[in-house]
């Protein structure tokens, strides 16, 4: 990185440090910080679509349809949601090559599922066998995505259906009064008023899904769990220009650091919101921060 | 092979005790129940200590935290908000790390590297710093009315806080607590998939479901019964602290008392 590494066994202290720190590997373990960010970035929009979805499914005036939505977002409850995390990525790879199974080798005679093994027909493999390795990587990185959008969906979810609740009987009465229909009713009335019930609910969901990211390491995703461990442990001399022993501990107490400032940060603007989307709100809050004004 | 022999080689194999070989081939129905049953004496053993002690330091976090001191105050406060802002992954890495770097200092402490005593550590700092907020909540919300009556029946220092206070605090915050426990029966299962070592395969229930899912590449039949397991678990944290909760309201009338709700379980 900088001009003065080209020989690393001749540095000392400070300087050793820095080119230490700027190594390709090191590189890619800034990268996976990204990869982190990204995460947050995708999941967190689609699993509120996930969850606006389900709370509205669990409203519907449709059977069916209300018990997918109850199910959905009961189903989280009770069961450590890691096995969720493991469970998702191999169900829903499996679920997509079964479907491109049946799509493209409709002639296909044997099962799929012969005892241990789950065979596809090489065309409907996912990603294709001879794809570049960048394919295989976005492909887990969106398994990932997907699963972690379905579990938080249904915390979403059970946060959005309380709040659709909490919205003043009155407001909903007035609409009817006023001869809009369920629809409207739902999509002029109750939507645009529920979001202020549900931000702590939100908020304490964006808390743990930040918390939850670490999680992608067991997925399979290269991410700094992976780095973390991989540039920390011991290195000899004869492999590389920088030896050290094991540093896993400081490495794994600058993850801590990480997730720590990001939590704070994220509840001051989170608060900051908070602040926003209360004012002139007939809440205690809003009432609270029109007396300090007056 | 019957069930029942698989139930005699398999049911504490999480202990080491019966048939060291795992099923490799052929994986039954039964097998996949038993060991990861079995697997549940981990996640049993590491909840249910985590709480009892955890219990204690929580309520001292608490005390520490709603204290006029700052050298009291601030410690909790810390304490607090590194273990529920950064998440138990992480810590569970980090101490696994922190033990191995100690064991070189002195063999005192070489039982912390392995899962028993070094995950339970973890667990009971943590748990012991969400109670702790939970407690703290609960503190700030006791009725100005109790504490007045309190110093009015001339009671100060310790038996206010042992008559007075703390059943109060309990009170409050027992529906709180008990999503506490069971998030803190679900975290254990990130045990074994965080640099602690499962010696001999002895692993928790979570390990074992991974084990099968690997083995036989179906996920849908392991973790299901995984989920089954957990939610009777779950069942009766909610029914024991149930227990508990009606003795902490017995002196409310009924419609006053509080009742637990469970709410979703929440990662940490």
């Amino acid at each position: 990185m900088f001009s003065f590494c080209t020989d690393p066994a001749t540095l000392e202290g400070f300087q050793w440090l820095s080119c230490y720190l700027t190594t390709g590997k090191h590189m890619s373990m800034y990268w996976a910080f990204g990869t982190v960010l990204l995460l947050l970035a995708i999941t967190a929009p689609t699993a509120l679509a996930f969850g606006f979805a389900g709370a509205s499914a669990a409203r519907s005036q449709v059977a069916p349809l209300r018990w997918i939505g109850k199910t959905y977002i009961a189903i989280v409850r009770g069961i450590p949601d890691i096995a969720f995390f493991l469970f998702f990525v191999i169900a829903l790879d499996q679920a997509f090559e079964y479907i491109r199974h049946r799509v493209k080798c409709p002639d296909w005679e044997e099962p799929v599922r012969q005892g241990n093994d789950f065979i596809v027909c090489t065309a409907a493999k996912l990603p294709l066998g001879n794809a570049p390795q960048w394919v295989h990587e976005t492909y887990g990185f969106m398994l990932a995505v997907l699963t972690f959008a379905i579990v938080f969906g249904a915390f979403a979810a059970n946060v959005l259906f309380g709040a659709m609740r909490a919205v003043p009987k009155g407001q909903l009465e007035t609409a009817e009064a006023y001869g809009m229909n369920r629809r409207q009713t739902f999509w002029r009335v109750m939507v645009p008023q529920m979001w202020v019930y549900a931000l702590p609910g939100l908020s304490n969901l964006w808390m743990v899904l930040i918390k939850a990211t670490p999680l992608l390491f067991l997925l399979g995703v290269e991410d700094i769990v992976y780095w973390a461990r991989e540039l920390g442990g011991a290195k000899q001399p004869q492999f590389t220009d920088y030896p050290h022993p094991d540093w896993r501990m400081w490495y794994f107490a600058a993850l801590l650091v990480f997730y720590l400032c990001f939590t704070k940060v994220s509840e001051f603007v989170l608060s900051k919101i908070m602040v926003k989307l209360t004012h002139g709100q007939a809440t205690a809050a809003g009432e609270a921060q029109r007396r300090a004004a007056a | 092979m019957s069930c029942w022999e698989t139930i005699a080689d398999y049911a504490l194999r999480s202990q080491g005790i019966g048939e060291r070989l795992l099923p490799r081939t052929d994986f039954t129905l039964c097998q996949q129940f038993t060991l990861i049953g079995s697997g549940m004496i981990w996640n049993i053993y590491f909840g249910v200590v985590a709480l009892c002690f955890g219990f204690f330091l929580a309520t001292a976090v608490a005390m520490g935290k709603a204290a006029r001191n700052p050298l009291l105050r601030k410690p909790a406060e810390w304490f607090i908000f590194i273990f529920r802002g950064s998440p138990l992954f992480i810590q569970f890495f980090f101490a696994y790390f922190v033990f191995l770097s100690l064991k070189d200092v002195s063999s005192f402490f070489n039982p912390l590297t392995s899962a028993w005593a070094g995950a339970l550590v973890v667990l009971f700092l943590n748990t012991a710093a969400y109670t702790g907020e939970i407690f703290y909540g609960a503190l700030q919300s006791i009725p100005k009315g109790d504490t007045e009556a309190a110093d009015a029946y001339g009671l100060s220092g310790w038996p206010r806080f042992r008559r007075v206070i703390w059943p109060t605090m309990l009170r409050l915050a027992w529906p709180a607590y008990t999503n506490e426990a069971i998030f803190l029966f679900q975290s254990t299962t990130l045990v074994f998939f965080s640099g602690f070592p499962a010696t001999q395969q002895r692993g928790d229930a979570l390990y074992y479901a991974n084990y099968f899912a690997d083995k036989t590449f179906n996920p849908f039949i392991p973790y299901p019964i995984l989920a089954g397991y957990f939610i009777i678990l779950t069942l009766i944290v909610i029914s024991i602290f149930g227990l508990v909760n009606n003795r902490l309201n017995r002196h409310l009338p009924q419609n006053a008392r509080q009742k637990i709700k469970v709410r979703p379980q929440i990662i940490r």
